[in-house]
C-alpha cells in the first residue's frame, strides 16, 4: 500500500464516528430553525452551545461537573472493586462459588434503582446515599464477568502451566488472571455505563449540587437549554468514561488479535 | 546451543494400574526404560497409552504400582527434570514467545531461553505474539519451552498429530538431532506408525492396556525414511494392531501390495495412510 492510500485511509478511520452525530446536530438545527417544533421545547443546538458556555465561563459548571465525577469515582471504585474481588474468589474457589455465587444471583435481580425509596429513608439525601446506589449498580457487571472469565480460562493452559511449576500467585498472575482479563474488561465497561445512569437518577431525586441538580434546577425555571446541556454532558462523560475503558483494552489485550489496531 | 551433555532418567515401571471408574485404563503394567533411549508407544485409540504419558508426567498421580527412576527415586522428586510436550502447543497468547519460553523457569536461567529458541531455529521470533505464528511453529516454541529446563526425560503426547506431512517430517528431524545432542529419554506417544519406526529404539505396541509387541529398531542413524528394513518392521506393527479387526479391513491393510513404503507418510488415493489408525 502506498502512502497516500493509508493516509487517506487513517484519516477515514478517524472521521467515520463522527458522521452520524455531526448530521444529526445539523438537522436538529434545521428543524429549529424552520419553525418545525417550538424553540420553548428544543432550543437550536447553538442555543444549547451558548448557554453551556455561559455555565462554563461562570464556573457553575465545573463545580457541578466535580461533584458528579467524584460520587461517580468513589461509587464505582466501591462496586468494581468488590465485584472484581467477589468475582475472583468464587472464580478460584469452589467453596466460595457454593457459599456466594446463588446470593449474589438473586440480589442481581433486584433492579437496583428501585431501592431508591429505601436508600431515601436509610441514607436521607447524603452523599452516601448516591455512592450506595451506584456501587449497587456496577458491582455485578464486574462480578458476573470476572466469575465467568476465570471459569472460562483455557483449562489445558493451567494444566500446562501446572506441569511448569507454576502454582498459586505465580499461576494466578501468569495463567489465570490475563485469561479471565479480556471478560474482566467487558464487566467494567458495562459498569461505567450504569455508573452515569445510576447517578442521573439519583441526582435527579435528590441532591443540592451536581449536573443532575443542575438539571432539575433549570427545569424549575423552564431553562430548557440548560437542561438538554446537562443531558449532553452526561453523554460526553460517559464517552469519556467508555473511552478510557478501551484504552486500558487496548493497552493490556495487545496481543489479542481482536484488539490489533486497525 | 543449550550445552551441557546432560544424562538421560532410566525408569522403572511396575505394576501400573489405572482405572477411570470401573473401566481399567492398565492393567499390571511393566516396562523398563534405560537411560536415554528413545521410545515410540503406540496403540489404538483408548489403549491407554496417553493415560501411560499422564502417569509419567505426573499429571495424573492417582494410580496403583510403583514408578522408579535409575537411583531408586520416586517420580515427585524427579519431577522438575521430565517435561511433557502436549498435542497442541498450548503457549499462553498474552505472553511473548520469548516469555513463553521462559514460564516456570528461575531468574538465573533466562538466559537461556534465547538459547533454546535458537536451538529450534527461531530465535527471530522471540519478541512476536504466539497467535502470529504457524501451528509447526508453535510446536517448535513448546519444544523450545521443554528444553530450556534441561529435562532428563522428554515425554511428547503426539505433538506432532496436527501438523501438516512436511512439517512432521522437519519436526522428527529436529527432535531426533536435539536427542542425540542432549542424551535425554524420550517417550513419544503416537499413532503413526511409520513415525514411530523413523524416530525411535524401540517400539511398543500398547494394547488393552498392556504391552502388546515390543520391538527393537536395530537401524543405524542417520536413517533413510522408509528403507525396505523399516517398512518391514511398520507392517509387521500394523499387521499385529490390526488382527482383531475384520477380514475386510484386514486384508485391505496389510496387503504389501497396498503398503508401498512411498505411501506412508504421503497418503495417495488407493494407498491407507497408516497415521488414520486411531481414528479408525
Amino acid at each position: 500500500m502506498d502512502t497516500k492510500n493509508t493516509l487517506s485511509r487513517r484519516l477515514l478511520v478517524r472521521v467515520a464516528p463522527w458522521v452520524l452525530p455531526a448530521s444529526l446536530l445539523v438537522l436538529w438545527e434545521l428543524i429549529v430553525a424552520t419553525g418545525l417544533v417550538s424553540s420553548h421545547l428544543l432550543p437550536a443546538p447553538t442555543t444549547v452551545l451558548e448557554a453551556g458556555l455561559h455555565l462554563a465561563l461562570s464556573g457553575e459548571l465545573w463545580e457541578h461537573m466535580v461533584v458528579s465525577t467524584g460520587r461517580a469515582a468513589t461509587g464505582f471504585a466501591i462496586g468494581a472493586g468488590a465485584g472484581l474481588l467477589l468475582g475472583l474468589l468464587t472464580g478460584l474457589s469452589r467453596w466460595h462459588e457454593l457459599f456466594l455465587d446463588s446470593s449474589m444471583q438473586m440480589i442481581r435481580n433486584i433492579p437496583h434503582l428501585a431501592l431508591i425509596p429505601l436508600v431515601i429513608l436509610w441514607f436521607g439525601i447524603d452523599e452516601s446515599a448516591k455512592i450506595f446506589l451506584v456501587a449497587l449498580g456496577t458491582i455485578f457487571p464486574v462480578y458476573i464477568n470476572t466469575y465467568h472469565g476465570i471459569k472460562n480460562v483455557d483449562g489445558n493452559l493451567i494444566e500446562m502451566a501446572r506441569n511448569y511449576g507454576l502454582s498459586g500467585w505465580a499461576l494466578f498472575r501468569h495463567a489465570i488472571l490475563p485469561g479471565a482479563l479480556p471478560s474482566i474488561l467487558v464487566g467494567i465497561r458495562f459498569s461505567l455505563g450504569l455508573m452515569w445512569l445510576t447517578l442521573i437518577v439519583a441526582e435527579t431525586i435528590s441532591a443540592t449540587a451536581g449536573i443532575g441538580y443542575m438539571a432539575m434546577n433549570a427545569r424549575e425555571f423552564l431553562q430548557t437549554d440548560i437542561v438538554i446541556f446537562a443531558i449532553l454532558t452526561y453523554a460526553l462523560l460517559g464517552k469519556l468514561a467508555d473511552l478510557s475503558a478501551r484504552r486500558l483494552e487496548y493497552h493490556w489485550l495487545k496481543w489479542h488479535p481482536a484488539f490489533q489496531p486497525l | 546451543m543449550i550445552n551441557n551433555s546432560l544424562t538421560g532418567l532410566g525408569l522403572h515401571l511396575e505394576g501400573l494400574q489405572k482405572h477411570f471408574g470401573s473401566r481399567p485404563i492398565l492393567r499390571d503394567f511393566d516396562l523398563a526404560i534405560p537411560a536415554g533411549q528413545f521410545v515410540a508407544i503406540v496403540g489404538r485409540s483408548g489403549c491407554g497409552k496417553s493415560t501411560l504419558l499422564r502417569l509419567l508426567s505426573g499429571l495424573d498421580p492417582a494410580f496403583d504400582g510403583r514408578i522408579k527412576t535409575d537411583g531408586e527415586q520416586t517420580l515427585a522428586t524427579v519431577k522438575n527434570q521430565v517435561r511433557l510436550m502436549f498435542q497442541d502447543a498450548r503457549l499462553l497468547p498474552w505472553k511473548s514467545v520469548l516469555e513463553n519460553v521462559c514460564l516456570g523457569l528461575p531468574q538465573s536461567q533466562r538466559k537461556h531461553a534465547l538459547e533454546a529458541l535458537a536451538a529450534v531455529g527461531l530465535e527471530d521470533r522471540a519478541h512476536d505474539w504466539p497467535a502470529r505464528l504457524s501451528g509447526g511453529q508453535r510446536q517448535r516454541i513448546a519444544l523450545a519451552r521443554a528444553l530450556v529446563h534441561r529435562p532428563r526425560l522428554l515425554l511428547l503426547d503426539e505433538p506432532l498429530g496436527a501438523l501438516d506431512a512436511l512439517t512432521r517430517i522437519e519436526m522428527q528431524q529436529l527432535i531426533e538431532t536435539l536427542w542425540q545432542q542432549h542424551g535425554f529419554t524420550v517417550i513419544l506417544v503416537t499413532h503413526d506408525i511409520s513415525e514411530a519406526v523413523a524416530v525411535a529404539d524401540r517400539v511398543i505396541l500398547m494394547e488393552d492396556g498392556g504391552i502388546g509387541l515390543d520391538l527393537p529398531i536395530g537401524q543405524a542413524r542417520p536413517r533413510v525414511r522408509h528403507n525396505a528394513a523399516l517398512a518391514a518392521l511398520e507392517n509387521l506393527i500394523l499387521d499385529r494392531v490390526l488382527r482383531p479387526e475384520p477380514a475386510h479391513r484386514k486384508g485391505k491393510l496389510s496387503n504389501p501390495e497396498h503398503q508401498a513404503p512411498e505411501s506412508l507418510a504421503y497418503p495417495l488415493p488407493g494407498h491407507m495412510p497408516t497415521t488414520l489408525l486411531s481414528t479408525t
